[in-house]
């Protein structure tokens, strides 16, 4: 028998080492049993990766034609039809022919998934570090437990749900009691000026995104904080230091990265949420919001809204657009999931870290 | 006064973390009592035992039902093989490929996942909207989950146990059977339950792969659609009327007590697991 003592130990580098033991062995003493099994799980395996390709294969493929259409246009453009699907008149641009008056500027739905996303972004991760460092320092070990429920609920609870309590219950009371409020900082930013609706818009949209969110900056930053050596806070302490320029001396600079990876991470579900921002939304086709109350629409959200009619394009058109539209989303947030997943990896010495959902 | 200034400081620091603390906790109370609060009239038996053609959910459960046990049967089973793979058969280079690529494919948006199933799935595979795109496309979200959990849990058993039965000299497959996977089940459980509650609370790549009725399941794979609960939070919060904002409140916590009746089933299935573990010769 030979044994392979150091392959997938701790110096394996391809990802993340869980346990810094001796574990693979070596081909070779498999039975012929064995060797079947390892065929059939082996199979098992490649199916994630093959589905990564399939689908981004896919949806390359689906978007060619839009994207030869209409070029930059795609990026620049602010006017997004389908043109008459009931006229038979073509137009023709670039070789590739749309129903009549098609025009597919995406501009509008990209501003809105990065904006609501970003915004999202501002809001949730300073409450959701607070909100970890009052857990771990603040609140008795013996009721961690309980308040952290909360946060499982927040992550597990569906995203209709939270377009539900969006539209008929949160938006209309910050449309009363926040936004008005928020319309006096208008003399200093002005896209705070102005009419604040009736609580279905960019604003609304982006607190929803931001409460779905925290959960899984929270899961992260909990994690990275239990991290800290212990011996570095209590010597900050016998400083003579307050427990706030502990945090701040110690504890934050030692978790930094950590919350930047955990940001873009919640910052790559924000950008694709679909369901909340598509009810909350308001809608808001071919333009960008007058205000941050007003109404507005991201990538994912038209991508639901209109597949339905870009059914109904007989030149296969629609359907390629809505795809150019996906891919740029795709794009998007792969990086953006890549880049937090690498410092991520930078960042964990070693420890299993909740990230995402849990992947 | 410095020092005053320095613990007003620390008094301020800490109000506003425990005020951030108190905005992480408001929402999901306030999301339950409004769920409560707008579905309370419509919370009886008839939610049971009417479609939503008549205000019920009765099909819309079923669907949800249908739909898990689709995910149990289709993504349980690959995820777990998956990540046996991963953690105990792959060369490293190949595992970091492998890993790269279910996590990839945890960050994809939903709704591109919905699209292509749409695509590729109801129009050019000509399945309609089926009851076996919509579980595929589900796969897709909680694979991930299932491989990562499996694979987790196996790295974690003890190295003496795995090298105990290598000294036996046992087959990799009873190594397997007999010494790794059962301290694993509870982990693994864990990651199927957590399969099964995003599988619950999922609607953007069900839309255009099952579509939606408002008759009952069938168990037939193509051309039919079926009924689930999210859909129906969408669709009548978007409505105009009362009784349908209650009925979206009720399928809404119906969800809730799905997704907590999930969580109690995996401390469960992990407690006896635990049990069974504790019970083989160590």
């Amino acid at each position: 028998m030979r044994f392979n003592l150091t392959a997938g130990g701790a110096g394996d580098s391809a990802g993340p080492t869980f346990l810094p033991s001796a574990r693979r062995l070596a081909g070779a003493d498999l039975t012929g049993r064995d060797r079947a099994v390892r065929w059939v799980l082996l199979g098992a395996g490649l199916v994630p990766t093959l589905m990564l390709l399939f689908l981004t294969a896919e949806m390359v493929r689906e978007a060619i034609p839009a994207f030869v259409y209409s070029g930059w246009g795609l990026f620049t453009g602010h006017v997004f039809t389908f043109g008459n699907l009931y006229v038979t008149k073509l137009t023709v641009h670039n070789g590739v022919s749309a129903p009549h008056g098609a025009a597919y500027g995406a501009l509008p739905f990209i501003f809105g998934t990065l904006v609501s996303s970003l915004i999202a972004l501002i809001v949730a991760v300073p409450v959701a570090v607070g909100a970890v460092l009052a857990l771990t320092e603040r609140v008795p070990a013996r009721l961690q437990p309980g308040v952290s429920v909360f946060l499982e609920l927040l992550a597990g609870m569906p995203s209709v749900v939270y377009g539900f309590w969006g539209i008929l219950v949160f938006g209309p009371i910050l449309a009363q009691h926040l936004f008005p409020v928020l319309t006096h900082l208008g003399g200093v930013l002005p896209f705070f000026k102005g009419s604040v609706g009736y609580g279905e818009g960019l604003l609304t949209a982006s607190l929803v995104l931001a409460i779905m969110i925290i959960p899984i900056i929270a899961a992260t930053t909990r994690e990275l904080v239990r991290t800290v050596p212990i011996l570095a806070k209590e010597g900050a302490l016998a400083l003579g230091m307050t427990q706030y320029e502990t945090a701040k001396v110690v504890t934050l600079p030692y978790v930094r990265r950590g919350i930047l990876a955990a940001a873009i991470l919640g910052w790559a579900r924000a950008l694709g949420e679909t369901m909340a921002v598509l009810m909350i939304s308001g809608d808001l086709l071919n333009g960008f919001p007058a205000n941050i109350y007003s109404p507005f629409s991201t990538i994912a959200a038209t991508i639901v809204a209109m597949l339905d009619s870009a059914l109904t394009d007989a030149t296969g058109m629609a359907i390629h657009a809505l795809a150019a539209i996906g891919v740029i989303l795709l794009v998007i947030t792969l990086v953006t999931n890549l880049l937090g997943r690498l410092i991520i990896r930078r960042v964990s010495h070693g420890v299993v870290l909740p990230v995402g959902r849990g992947v | 006064m410095r020092d005053l200034l320095r613990r007003g400081r620390d008094m301020l620091f800490w109000g506003l973390c425990l005020l951030a603390l108190a905005l992480v906790i408001a929402p999901s109370l306030a999301i339950i009592a409004s769920l409560l609060q707008q579905s309370w009239p419509a919370l009886n038996i008839n939610l049971f035992t009417n479609t939503t053609a008549t205000n019920g959910l009765q099909n819309a459960i079923l669907g949800s039902l249908l739909l898990m046990a689709g995910i149990l049967v289709v993504a349980g089973p690959i995820g777990i093989a998956g990540g046996i793979y991963l953690a105990e058969f792959a060369p490293p280079t190949r595992a970091g490929i492998l890993r790269l690529g279910y996590e990839t494919l945890a960050g994809i948006p939903s709704i591109i996942i919905g699209f292509v199933g749409y695509i590729v799935l109801a129009q050019e595979l000509h399945w309609g909207f089926s009851l076996l795109a919509a579980i595929l496309a589900l796969s897709a979200i909680v694979l991930p989950y299932v491989v990562k959990t499996t694979e987790v849990a196996l790295l974690q058993v003890p190295a003496t146990l795995r090298d105990a039965a290598v000294a036996l000299g046992l087959p990799r497959i009873t190594t397997l059977r007999r010494a790794l996977l059962p301290p694993a089940i509870p982990a693994i459980a864990s990651g199927v339950v957590v399969a099964l509650a995003i599988a619950v609370g999922e609607t953007a790549p069900l839309l255009y792969t099952v579509g939606f009725t408002s008759q009952d399941p069938t168990l037939s794979l193509f051309q039919h659609p079926i009924g689930y609960l999210t859909y129906v939070v969408y669709l009548n919060a978007t409505l105009p009327t009362k009784l349908e904002h209650e009925v979206a409140g009720a399928a809404g916590l119906l969800i809730l007590v799905m997704l907590l009746a999930l969580i109690g089933l995996g401390r469960l299935v992990a407690r006896r697991a635990a049990r069974y573990a504790a019970q083989l010769p160590s």
